[in-house]
């Protein structure tokens, strides 16, 4: 539609930002694949062809073993609880009560805060003393009664990356809730009624009529928060530092890159963090493209 | 209908009520222990309401932590503004001039968006120092190119919105590319220009893994710091929570003042424009 003067200047205006996302993000990534391949070890850069062998070892690393395993732990319960929780909170505020845009803002405002805050204020109160020396959420419980529910928190064996997931949900299930809203809001109220006039109790019409119709809203949350688990980090060394029982791949590779100089190793981390994001965000990309050309 | 469920919906508040409480715990506890005296702190007592107001924990974290806060600003400004600019050109660009290939390219750019950035931190490191910028202006660099997805994105999928007719109007009164984008175009971004400044002010303010590589102890941000001040033995609970809010402070405020374009960006940020 523009004249050729104008088809070059946009051409010239765009290409800086192309060019530096084509370099910061594909070349970075064709860089870091090319390092993974490497014998790097040490401050300076060594580019010694070593094939496929640091992927081979960190599968056979137990601490890997560890990672794949509290990854697995997070994501679960992260995910599952966040889409839970928030479209819980969506079917609540989609009530029509008063003061609903306030709660919808209280149910949010925890996205607005940095994962380092969020660590460092639960990381008190999932403090795990016991005895005098109770507090936190555990002191908690015991004013309200509820005792039983004392536990170790992020100290738990094995589980205990599900206690930094807990932490996780407080800050993004109002992101679930916004989506999930968003969601109900656009379905056409002629269906709810045709619905209950047919007799559907409120929890059919949700269960029936609304949930599939989101389903959509739910493929969006699971992609979107799955990838946000494969890539958690900040948020576990704000509560723990780098403690070996919490690791997840994302720190592996900053310690063993940043720390103990394994650049090699560190590289190939980083590669199959990507991957596996990869394989969960190029079909949504494609998919939601899709849709868009199509509507 | 709606009228006829309210009365019988009342107890609908007390799942309502009892989730805000969940989700202000964390707010309680950061609130009271910071407006605590030093005499009153004892983990024992945390749930405790202060018994004055007392500003000792926030004039102690306040002086570890004011001159990371300040680099924080520094460095997110610039950030913010540089890469909305950049968005709302290649926005305007992509979804009004489709050139040849922009199919390809901007799925590739959107990819960026999500990408872990462990996948390409060594090679970021490493050429930032080889082409001398570091610290905060390799920071804000940083911050600014991994941004011109979400940003490319959000102005993208407004303008797409924008009438055909509008621009062929206007290119009937003889004007150019430019002045279209100068003149039409820009004007009516504001609200998209808010969605996108707050949505990098906030990621950039609370990025946590470009700060801890890219900067050194005299340039770090206030996540960094705050993260350190929380690892050492030295720095007791109470002034870290009271480092905490203040960490918190500046994107809360947006947020409460700028909150629906927050949730805007929120949702852009998830493809769903």
């Amino acid at each position: 539609m523009f004249k050729d003067k104008d088809r070059y200047l946009s051409v010239v205006l765009i290409a800086p930002s192309i060019l530096a996302v084509f370099i910061f993000i594909y070349v970075f990534i064709g860089w870091s694949v090319r390092v993974s391949l490497s014998k790097w070890k040490g401050l300076s850069a060594d580019y010694t062809w070593n094939g496929i062998k640091n992927y081979i070892d960190l599968f056979a690393d137990p601490r890997f073993h560890v990672d794949i395993r509290n990854t697995l732990i997070f994501t679960g319960v992260f995910v599952v609880g966040s889409i839970l929780l928030g479209f819980f909170l969506a079917v609540l505020l989609d009530q029509g009560l008063k003061g609903e845009g306030f709660f919808r803002s209280l149910f949010l405002f925890p996205m607005a805060i940095s994962y380092i805050v969020t660590g460092v204020v639960w990381r008190w109160l999932m403090n795990p003393a016991t005895g005098s020396r109770t507090s936190g959420l555990n002191l908690l419980f015991s004013y309200l009664h509820l005792d039983f529910l004392q536990n170790a928190w992020h100290t738990t064996p094995t589980w205990g990356i599900a206690a930094i997931a807990l932490a996780a949900i407080w800050q993004m299930s109002g992101y679930t809730m916004a989506l999930y809203l968003a969601g109900l809001r656009s379905i056409p109220v002629e269906l709810r009624e045709a619905a209950q006039i047919d007799g559907a109790s409120e929890f059919q019409v949700y269960r029936y009529i609304m949930l599939p119709l989101l389903s959509p809203v739910t493929l969006s949350a699971l992609i979107i928060l799955g990838h946000m688990s494969l890539k958690v980090f900040d948020l576990i060394i704000a509560v723990a530092g780098k403690q070996l029982p919490l690791d997840v791949p994302a720190i592996y590779m900053w310690q063993t890159t940043f720390d103990g100089l394994f650049y090699g190793r560190g590289a190939a981390i980083g590669i199959l963090l990507l991957i596996s994001v990869a394989v969960l965000i190029i079909p949504y990309i494609r998919y939601t493209l899709k849709t868009e050309t199509q509507s | 209908m709606k009228p006829k469920l309210r009365l019988t919906k009342y107890w609908l508040y007390i799942p309502l009520v009892g989730m805000a409480i969940f989700y202000l715990l964390p707010m309680y506890v950061m609130l009271v222990t910071g407006f605590k005296s030093f005499a009153e702190i004892d983990l024992k007592t945390m749930w405790n309401l202060p018994h004055g107001l007392a500003l000792d924990n926030f004039i102690e974290a306040f002086s570890k932590l004011s001159p990371s806060l300040l680099n924080s600003f520094v460095m997110v400004i610039p950030a913010a503004l540089i890469s909305s600019m950049l968005g709302s050109l290649n926005g305007f660009i992509l979804a009004k001039w489709k050139f040849r290939g922009a199919d390809v390219i901007f799925p590739l750019i959107l990819f960026g968006m999500f990408i872990p950035y462990q996948s390409i931190l060594i090679p970021l490191v490493v050429f930032m120092r080889s082409i001398g910028v570091t610290g905060l202006p390799g920071l804000a660099l940083a911050h600014i190119i991994y941004g011109i997805p979400i940003t490319t994105l959000t102005f993208r999928n407004y303008y797409a919105g924008m009438p055909q007719e509008l621009l062929e109007a206007a290119k009937i009164d003889g004007a150019d590319m430019l002045g279209i984008y100068r003149y039409i175009l820009l004007p009516i971004s504001i609200p998209s220009f808010v969605v996108v400044l707050i949505w990098q002010f906030t990621s950039a303010w609370n990025d946590f893994l470009f700060a801890v590589v890219l900067t050194g102890n005299q340039e770090w941000p206030i996540t960094v710091a705050l993260n350190n001040m929380a690892g050492s033995q030295i720095i007791s609970w109470n002034v870290q929570m009271a480092g905490s809010l203040l960490a918190a402070l500046p994107t809360l405020l947006v947020y409460i003042f700028l909150g629906r374009y927050f949730l805007r960006g929120l949702l852009a940020g998830s493809l769903k424009g």
